[in-house]
């Protein structure tokens, strides 16, 4: 096999069917990049596309760890990576017209390939079938940085990068056309991979013989007309994913079918407890067992290489190794208390500073508080990555969400040279933020080191679930508000502890996650910080400043409600488990609390709950999600809890809860309709109806899948799921232990609402619906049952007990 | 190592390995097959359900010796991108996936069953995918799919 990238062939370690992929392009994408054939275009009318590289000199450094350079719509201006300015880094025409584009936002499940698909189908005005999407492979995509953070509708589908080099090379091809047609291009239109002469259809030519395999040799033209959703044809319709054909006969690559010549399969043997570290390892103990190749062990990383998968597993099952006793965990049943005493790093995300005084002198003040459990990614399969590691060179392939900083960060754990090193992303499991993909990418690089061949290891559930992946924060939040006499919320006071340890690695810090701190890395620095320094500028993309508040930082208010008097203060405390952004990150938590809170309120002044929001929201795309899921779900408009209550057998309630995703990246608001069986505390949730506004629509029918999917996992986060642990390890290991929803439950009717909104930005859908589900469920709850729910999961216990407070 | 026959989509392979194998790994790398999944290790998922003699079995705690000479039936053996099987034709049109890891699990499940009980009823179906699981919850589109298929299947 050929280990050098070399500029007539697809990069090295390619497998069959990503080999085909590129072959389907139907060029040499490096000699592509590396400017063989060069298509000079130098037309006045884009003379002013020089000036795009111009707006990346106001490029700013990532904040964190990274000396990255970042333009300033987030694609990174990393050496080696495609120039994200330059409109060959995205996209390219075949000979024979086919449309290849490349980006750095991948598809982890959501559909973000087919609506890239269509995106670039409708700017150049091709068919959908004749794009052909490559999505994260360092040799060849611009660096994006991260898919995450429902940030891939916002980068690509508004005025930059993918949608903008769409647009950029739609415009050079008029051009083009222009003079291989001898008619001004303000004469011409694109139409079906053809350049054609409006009113005369019959002269054209079509892209292929139009570039010819060249170069557009263009920067990025920032005023390059993007189509108006009035004209689209392909965009916000509902493709159906060109995935699913091979996904469900059985023919789809994920990582996990990635088979290289040569392979072996590795495993590793994690520490027994938490903080752990490795004495000695018995290497003998494993010495004869069949096809065992190896014993690797690197500070506390242990791990065995064999030739077959099951030979592995019995290996690292046998294997002996000395470990020290852990360092001890926090009682799980007093961990809220502590997670409050221990030292934090303190912010301020709003504070008017007025808060006391409208707080003594409100006719009411209210207090409740929250909480909220670590919970898992728990993704369907467990991770899997396979390495090929020989010399100083490194191929990996990997269902990161971020192969560039990959790159990096495989290139500090192997010791080499990040230019040596190719991360090609494979499709995982869903993700929904950071499960084992990152850590297990280590995993099989210095397994695959250490044997000299390529290894692949995918983790057991156990190492999945208690050393894999980054666990979602755990929350305790204290809500205090003043009402005045009418009832109008006067003041809010939201103050949050949460744990964390790690995060995503970034470019430079694998010890974010298990592997890389098993290695001996050091995941990011803690440090305490008591006061909170005054906030300088409004920042909610974590949802800290409820909905309802004006958000005032100095002059601006940018907050999406009424309410002047405002404090939201964060206590970060350092969490004994990795944790990372699972979906909907803070978002989630501090949503389920304040819409709780909310509804308590109302019903504390007894309003209805939709319009005692609406009350206080001043954001008009929020109010119309609220009204629209409301009318939708035909809203039983009174007080909650419902007037007559039985407070026998099995009862059913309406709950609201809606929120502005990360301040500005998409609008929701649901409505769920439950039964609670008051003799066994288990709730069922019969409907959910949601209102949602993200934006343009690129597709209606994967955007409902998103809310539909979302609805329900955060169903099954509110009702079950939790990490738990003893005093020195977790002991939610498996799907008995670690308590989901499976698919033979009677599953609740999702009707989903579209608000589809033209010429506003386009924002992301992937996590905005999944926030507001457990605020909703138990607002039904006190709606149906008078008894309020104040911790997640609403397991049928805390449902009893929630019960027998009620007066 | 001992020699193991398998009866793969209708073809006999003839394979060389430790009969407690469990069933998936010879499937998945032996045969290279995609459709069969780990999801768990733990037959708790259904990510790795193959059809063996005409039951829904989870290959991932299935060891070989238990299948030697049975008749096996993956994703891969009950149709192709050219010609789906009715389950497969509806998992499609009612684009009923997210990342499609779970898929298998819930196909093959759901193949077993409407071949024992073609009028399988909202309950049959609840019941066979009691433990069967989608973390992307696609639940709302997959049920469906299966109802689809069913009526297809009846004709």
């Amino acid at each position: 096999m050929k280990r050098q990238v070399d500029k007539s062939s697809p990069p090295s370690g390619f497998t069959p069917d990503a080999q085909s992929a590129l072959e389907r392009a139907g060029f040499s994408r490096r000699a592509f990049l590396q400017g063989t054939g060069a298509l000079i275009v130098s037309f006045s009318s884009l003379g002013k596309a020089a000036a795009a590289g111009a707006q990346l000199s106001g490029s700013r450094k990532t904040p964190g760890p990274a000396n990255i350079e970042v333009d300033k719509f987030g694609a990174h201006v990393t050496p080696g990576a495609p120039p994200p300015d330059q409109v060959d880094s995205w996209i390219a025409i075949g000979p024979d017209g086919r449309v290849t584009a490349y980006t750095g936002k991948t598809e982890i499940g959501q559909g973000m390939e087919t609506a890239q698909i269509q995106l670039v189908a409708e700017e150049l005005c091709v068919s959908f079938d004749s794009v052909h999407l490559i999505y994260c492979q360092t040799p060849i995509t611009p660096d994006e940085g991260i898919t995450s953070g429902s940030q891939s509708t916002p980068a690509n589908f508004n005025h930059q990068n993918l949608a903008q080099a769409a647009a950029t090379a739609r415009e050079a091809l008029l051009h083009l056309g222009a003079r291989r047609l001898g008619v001004p291009a303000t004469s011409l239109v694109a139409r079906d991979g053809a350049i054609e002469v409006q009113n005369d259809a019959a002269r054209k030519i079509g892209y292929g013989p139009l570039i010819a395999g060249k170069r557009f040799n263009l920067h990025i033209d920032p005023n390059a007309k993007r189509k108006p959703m009035s004209e689209w044809t392909i965009l916000g319709t509902s493709a159906k994913r060109p995935d699913l054909p091979a996904i469900v006969t059985g023919r789809f690559e994920f990582v996990h079918n990635v088979r290289l010549p040569g392979m072996l399969h590795g495993q590793v043997v994690r520490p027994p407890e938490v903080g752990a570290t490795v004495i000695s390892v018995d290497e003998g103990s494993v010495t004869g067992m069949a096809g065992v190749v190896k014993v690797v062990v690197r500070k506390n990383f242990v791990g065995v290489v064999a030739q077959k998968p099951w030979q592995a597993i019995q290996a690292a099952k046998q294997l002996k190794v000395r470990w020290s006793s852990g360092t001890g965990l926090p009682s799980q049943a007093n961990y809220y208390e502590h997670l409050r005493r221990q030292k934090s790093r303190d912010s301020m995300v709003v504070n008017s500073r007025d808060v006391p005084e409208k707080l003594a002198g409100a006719a009411t003040v209210l207090k409740a508080t929250y909480y909220h459990p670590f919970q898992m990614h728990g993704s369907m399969g467990t991770s899997c990555a396979v390495a090929d590691v020989r010399g100083d060179h490194a191929t990996t392939y990997s269902a990161t969400q971020s192969v560039w900083p990959m790159r990096s960060t495989v290139a500090m754990v192997l010791g080499l040279d990040p230019k040596n090193i190719n991360v090609l992303f494979r499709r995982g499991p869903g993700c929904y933020g950071l499960n084992g993909a990152d850590t297990v990418t280590y995993d099989a690089a210095v397994l695959s080191q250490a044997a000299g061949k390529p290894v692949r290891i995918q983790l057991s559930r156990k190492d999945e679930m208690a050393w894999g992946e980054n666990y979602g924060y755990p929350f305790v939040i204290d809500e205090r508000a003043g009402l005045d006499a009418k009832g109008n919320i006067v003041a809010w006071d939201h103050e949050a502890w949460l744990a964390t340890l790690g995060t995503r690695p970034f470019y430079d810090r694998p010890g974010n996650v298990p592997t890389g701190m098993l290695l001996g890395f050091d995941p990011m620095p803690f440090v305490p910080r008591s006061p909170a320094p005054e906030p300088s500028r409004y920042n909610n993309y974590d949802n800290f400043v409820p909905s309802y508040c004006v958000g005032r930082v100095g002059e601006k208010a940018e907050g999406t409600g009424t309410i002047e008097s405002e404090r939201a203060l964060v206590h970060n405390v350092r969490s004994p488990f990795f944790t990372g952004p699972l979906r909907s990150p803070e978002r989630l938590q501090n949503t389920f609390a304040q819409e709780s809170f909310m509804d308590e309120m109302a019903a504390h002044v007894k309003a209805d709950p939709v319009a005692f929001r609406l009350r206080h929201l001043s954001f008009p795309r929020l109010r119309d999600v609220v009204t629209a899921a409301a009318h939708a779900a035909n809203w039983d408009g009174r007080p909650s809890p419902k007037p007559t209550i039985s407070k026998t057998g099995i009862v059913s309630g309406r709950g609201m809860a809606c929120v502005p995703y990360s301040a500005t990246n998409g609008y929701v608001a649901m409505v769920a309709e439950v039964d609670v069986d008051q003799d066994s505390g288990r709730i069922t949730v019969r409907r959910f109806v949601a209102a949602i506004d993200v934006g343009p629509i690129s597709n209606p029918n994967g955007l409902k899948n998103q809310v539909e999917g979302g609805a329900l996992q955060g169903m099954s986060r509110a009702l079950g799921e939790e990490v738990t642990w003893d005093d020195r390890k977790v002991t939610s290991i498996d799907w008995a232990t670690y308590h989901t929803l499976f698919l033979g439950i009677d599953v609740p009717k999702v009707d989903v609402v579209l608000l589809n909104r033209a010429n506003v930005y386009a924002t992301g859908a992937g996590e905005v619906g999944i926030t507001v589900v457990a605020a909703a469920i138990g607002n039904a709850v006190f709606d149906a049952t008078g008894a309020r729910l104040r911790e997640v999961p609403f397991t049928p216990e805390r449902v009893k007990a929630a019960l027998g407070l009620r007066a | 190592m001992s020699t193991i026959t398998l009866k793969v989509n209708g073809t006999t392979h003839t394979l060389d390995l430790d009969p407690s194998t469990p069933l998936l790994y010879a499937l998945s790398d032996d045969l290279g097959l995609r459709g069969p999944k780990f999801g768990c290790g733990l037959g708790e998922c259904g990510a790795c359900t193959v059809i063996v003699n005409g039951e829904a079995t989870r290959s991932c705690v299935t060891p070989l010796n238990l299948v030697h000479g049975a008749e096996i039936t993956t994703l891969e053996g009950i149709g192709t991108i050219e010609k789906p099987h009715p389950l497969q034709k509806a998992f499609i049109e009612e684009q009923a996936a997210q990342c499609g890891f779970c898929v298998n699990a819930v196909i093959m499940t759901a193949k077993a069953l409407l071949d024992r009980n073609p009028k399988a009823t909202d309950e049959d179906v609840r019941d066979a995918l009691s433990n069967v699981l989608c973390r992307c919850f696609t639940h709302v589109r997959m049920i469906r799919a299966i109802h689809r298929a069913r009526q297809e299947m009846a004709g």
